[in-house]
C-alpha cells in the first residue's frame, strides 16, 4: 500500500453493495421463491412495463418468447431466447428493477420472479422452486450462443488492405436515401454566414428574408400584453419547492406539467380533486377501473393516504412503488400536484 | 452599394456592452442556440433510460464542450455532491477500501485526451441510410481531455490477489450499468476521473466521478463510479449478455466486443450544415478515431468512392482520441457524393457498410463503423444516402 490512502470496507459496507451474482453462482444470497409467488409479484413489481406474461408493454422490453428467431430480420431478444446465465436475471433484478424504484425487492421476492420468469419462457415447469441450491442446475436455452470477439481473426483479414484511391469501381448509384424513410426528428439547419435554417424552410425563402432585414424589427416586448392580476391561491411555494424536489422520484413514470404525457404512469395534470382513472388512452389497471366506476376522487386526504402506501390502499393496481413514509413529503407532493391544474 | 455595417457606425460601436459580470458562468451567444444536444424520441421507451446526440455537424477542432456532449442514461443522471461521493475497491484484493473524494483527489493523477464513443453510434444504419444528419447518425461521441487517477493506482492499494482475473465496475445510479474489463486493460490505461476539459464533471457525465476506458466502447465508461471489485471470471451483467453484444446472421452473438474500430465521418457539408456559398472553393471537414490507436491517414472521395484524395490532419493525431481533417476543396457546383475513410495505425482502413455486412448481417446493433456517404445537391443541400 504506497500511499496509505483510502480506509478499511467494513464487512456490513461491503455486503450492503456487493450483490454482484456470477454465472458459477458466486454471490449468490440464501433464500428461494416459486414460480406462484413469482406471478404475484411480477404483476406487482414487472407487468406495467413487461407485460403480465413478460410479454413487454410499450416500447419496454420483452422478457418472454421469441425462440428462434435470432436469424430473423427482427430477432426477439428475450431471457429465454437470448439470455446466456440465469445469473444475469436475479443479478440485474435484484440491484435495478423495478424501474424507478430499484432495490425494493428482497432475496425471496427476486428468486421468485426470476423463477416466473424462467416459466413464463417455457424453461421450467408451474410446481419450480428455485433456490440457492438449484440455481446453477438450469439450463439456459441460448447458453451456447456466444462467442468471444473475433474481429482481429475474421475482420482485419479483410480490412488491412491498402486502399483504393482511384477508379475504385465502375459507377455509383444512390440506393438508398434517409429522406424516403423520413424518420429523422425536425431540424435546423446552419449555414456558413450563421443563417439559422428553420425545419422545413428553404434556402430561398432563407435568401428573401436576408433582402428584408432592412426593414425595422419588430418591437415584440411592447406587442406582449400587460401580464394580468391573477389571484393565486395561498399555498406556501417552499411546500411547492419541497414537492418539485419529492418528485423526483416519481418522474421515470409520471409528467406533470406542460406538454406533460402518459409514459408508464398516467399524466398527473389535473389529478387533485378529479375522479380516479380519467385520462384519456391510459391503460388503467382492473384495480383502478373499478374505483373510477364508483367514482372514487383524489382528494388531498385520498392521495395521501394512497402515497403512503400504494399497494395496500388501492389492492391489485399496478403502481410499481413503494410509497412516500414521510407525511410532510406528502403533502408536499400533494400541494405541488396541486398546482398543475388540467 | 457600400456595406452599410461599414459605412455607417453601428450601435455596438458607439454604446457600451455587457459588464463583467452579466454571467458569471457562460453560455454560448443566442445566436449559437441551435448547437445543441438533441433526442430521437422513438429510439427509447423513455428519456430517463434513453440518449441524445453530439452537434458535431456545428464544432469544430477535436475537444467537445461539455455542455453538448451526448448523454447516454440507464437510470437517470443523479445528482450526487463531493461530500457524498464514496468508492469501494473489494473482491479478491488483500485489503477491501473504500476511498472518499477527497483521497482520491490526494493520489497522482494524470491527463489524457479521449473519445468516448457509444457502441451503438451509427446503429441505426445497419438497415440502410435512415437518419438525416452527422448528429444523428454519429453524434453518440465525444472527445475531451480527462483528468483522474489511474485505475492502477487503484488497485495497487487494494492488492490485487493472484486469483483476480477480471475487474468489474458499477456506479451509484438505480442502473449501476455494472461491466466486467479485463485485468490487463484495468492496470493499462483506466482512468478513475473528476475533470474534463478543465473543470468538473458535468452531472450528465457522471460527476463526481467516472470511470475512463480508453478506445473502448462507451457503457463500459460508468458513470457515478461506485465499486471496483476484483473476480476470478467476468460478471456477465445484463448490460455485456443480453446488451452490448453483437448479433451475427447466423444467429451467434459476438460478447466482449470492446475496442471502437477505426471510423469517420464528414461533418460538414452535411445535412444540418448544407454548402449553402455555391461553387468555388470551400471546406470539407469531419473527425476521424479508432480504439486501437491513432489515426494515420483521411481519404475523402467527392464522387461515391470512385476516386480519393488524402485528407490534412489537423495536428498531431492522439491515440485513442478524435482526429480533425480537411479538404480544402474547389467544388465546381455539380452534385457530390461525399465520403471519409480512416486508416489507424493497425493498418485497418475503415470499411463499406456493404463489407460489415457482408461479415456480421443486419442485426449486429452496435459497432457499426461502415464508410458514411452525403449527397450534395447543386444547391448544397445535403443528405444521408447509400451508394452500391
Amino acid at each position: 500500500q504506497e500511499f496509505g490512502l483510502g480506509r478499511a470496507a467494513l464487512p456490513e459496507e461491503i455486503e450492503a453493495w456487493d450483490v454482484a451474482v456470477l454465472p458459477d453462482g458466486t454471490g449468490l444470497p440464501e433464500g428461494s421463491g416459486d414460480v406462484y409467488d413469482g406471478e404475484e409479484a411480477w404483476i406487482n413489481n414487472c407487468a406495467s412495463c413487461h407485460g403480465d406474461f413478460a410479454e413487454g408493454a410499450g416500447a419496454w422490453p420483452v422478457i418472454a418468447g421469441g425462440d428462434g428467431t435470432l436469424t430473423d430480420a427482427r430477432p426477439v431478444k428475450t431471457v429465454g431466447s437470448y439470455w446466456p446465465y440465469l445469473s444475469t436475471v436475479f443479478d440485474y433484478v435484484h440491484r435495478s428493477m423495478p424501474f424507478g424504484a430499484a432495490q425494493i425487492l428482497t432475496y425471496d421476492e427476486t428468486y421468485a420472479i426470476t423463477a416466473y420468469i424462467l416459466y413464463s419462457n417455457g424453461i421450467v415447469d408451474d410446481d419450480f422452486v428455485l433456490s440457492r441450491d438449484n440455481f446453477t442446475e438450469v439450463n439456459m436455452p441460448n447458453v451456447d450462443g456466444f462467442i468471444v470477439d473475433d474481429r482481429v481473426d475474421t475482420e482485419f483479414p479483410l480490412f488491412v488492405t491498402e486502399p483504393c484511391m482511384s477508379d475504385c469501381t465502375d459507377s455509383v448509384e444512390i440506393s438508398k436515401r434517409a429522406s424516403d424513410i423520413a424518420v429523422t426528428p425536425p431540424f435546423p439547419r446552419l449555414l456558413l454566414d450563421g443563417t439559422v435554417l428553420e425545419p422545413g424552410e428553404t434556402l430561398e425563402e432563407a435568401s428573401m428574408q436576408g433582402s428584408a432585414t432592412d426593414a425595422a424589427p419588430v418591437e415584440e416586448a411592447a406587442a406582449e400584453p400587460a401580464a394580468e392580476e391573477v389571484e393565486v391561491a395561498s399555498v406556501d411555494p417552499a411546500l411547492i419547492e419541497a414537492g418539485e424536489s419529492a418528485f423526483r422520484q416519481c418522474r421515470s413514470c409520471h409528467q406533470v406539467g406542460d406538454g406533460a404525457r402518459s409514459g408508464v404512469g398516467p399524466a398527473l395534470n389535473g389529478v387533485v380533486g378529479s375522479v380516479v382513472g380519467q385520462v384519456d388512452g391510459f391503460r388503467y389497471s382492473p384495480a383502478f377501473a373499478e374505483k373510477a366506476d364508483e367514482g372514487m376522487v383524489w382528494t388531498a386526504e385520498a392521495l395521501d393516504a394512497f402515497l403512503e402506501n400504494p399497494r395496500d390502499y388501492i389492492e391489485r393496481n399496478r403502481m410499481a412503488f413503494r410509497g412516500v413514509q414521510d407525511a410532510d413529503e406528502r403533502a408536499a407532493l400533494i400541494a405541488y400536484l396541486g398546482t398543475y391544474p388540467n | 452599394a457600400p456595406d452599410a455595417l461599414i459605412t455607417e457606425v453601428q450601435p455596438y460601436a458607439s454604446f457600451t456592452g455587457e459588464g463583467v459580470d452579466a454571467t458569471p458562468y457562460g453560455m454560448p451567444i443566442h445566436f449559437e442556440e441551435h448547437v445543441v444536444r438533441r433526442n430521437v424520441e422513438w429510439l427509447t421507451a423513455d428519456p430517463i433510460s434513453s440518449i441524445n446526440f453530439t452537434p458535431i455537424h456545428a464544432l469544430e477542432g477535436t475537444i467537445t464542450p461539455q455542455g453538448c456532449a451526448f448523454e447516454r442514461h440507464h437510470s437517470g443522471a443523479i445528482e450526487m455532491s463531493k461530500q457524498e461521493y464514496r468508492l469501494m475497491i473489494n473482491g479478491l484484493v488483500d485489503r477491501p477500501l473504500v476511498f472518499t473524494f477527497a483521497d482520491l483527489m490526494r493520489l497522482p493523477r494524470e491527463s489524457h485526451v479521449y473519445f468516448c464513443e457509444c457502441a451503438a453510434n451509427s446503429g441505426m444504419e445497419w438497415g440502410g441510410a435512415q437518419l438525416n444528419g452527422a448528429q444523428f447518425t454519429h453524434g453518440m461521441i465525444h472527445n475531451m481531455e480527462y483528468i483522474g487517477v489511474p485505475l492502477r493506482v487503484l488497485l495497487e492499494e487494494a492488492g490485487v490477489q493472484p486469483e483476480g482475473k477480471w475487474v468489474y465496475v458499477e456506479g451509484h445510479d438505480a442502473s449501476s450499468n455494472g461491466r466486467s474489463i479485463p485485468l490487463e486493460k484495468a492496470m493499462d490505461d483506466c482512468l478513475v476521473a473528476f475533470y474534463a476539459n478543465g473543470e468538473a464533471l458535468r452531472m450528465e457525465h457522471g460527476y463526481p466521478v467516472r470511470l475512463v476506458v480508453p478506445g473502448w466502447e462507451g457503457n463500459m465508461w460508468v458513470k457515478w463510479l461506485r465499486r471496483i471489485a476484483v473476480y476470478h471470471a467476468a460478471v456477465e451483467s445484463r448490460e455485456e449478455t443480453s446488451k452490448y453484444t453483437d448479433l451475427l446472421a447466423n444467429g451467434v452473438a459476438r460478447k466482449w466486443t470492446y475496442e471502437m474500430d477505426a471510423k469517420s465521418v464528414i461533418t460538414a457539408p452535411s445535412p444540418q450544415a448544407p454548402a449553402s456559398h455555391g461553387a468555388g472553393p470551400m471546406v470539407i471537414t469531419g473527425l476521424a478515431w479508432s480504439g486501437r490507436g491513432k489515426i494515420t491517414r483521411v481519404d475523402v472521395s467527392t464522387d461515391g468512392g470512385v476516386n480519393w484524395v488524402e485528407a490534412r490532419l489537423a495536428g498531431d493525431p492522439l491515440p485513442m482520441a478524435l482526429t480533425r481533417f480537411y479538404v480544402d476543396h474547389v467544388w465546381d457546383g455539380k452534385p457530390m457524393l461525399l465520403q471519409s475513410r480512416a486508416v489507424d495505425e493497425t493498418g485497418y482502413v475503415q470499411p463499406t457498410k456493404d463489407q460489415l455486412r457482408a461479415v456480421r448481417g443486419l442485426n449486429s446493433i452496435y459497432h457499426n463503423n461502415g464508410i458514411q456517404t452525403w449527397y450534395v445537391n447543386e444547391n448544397g443541400e445535403a443528405e444521408n444516402v447509400e451508394v452500391s
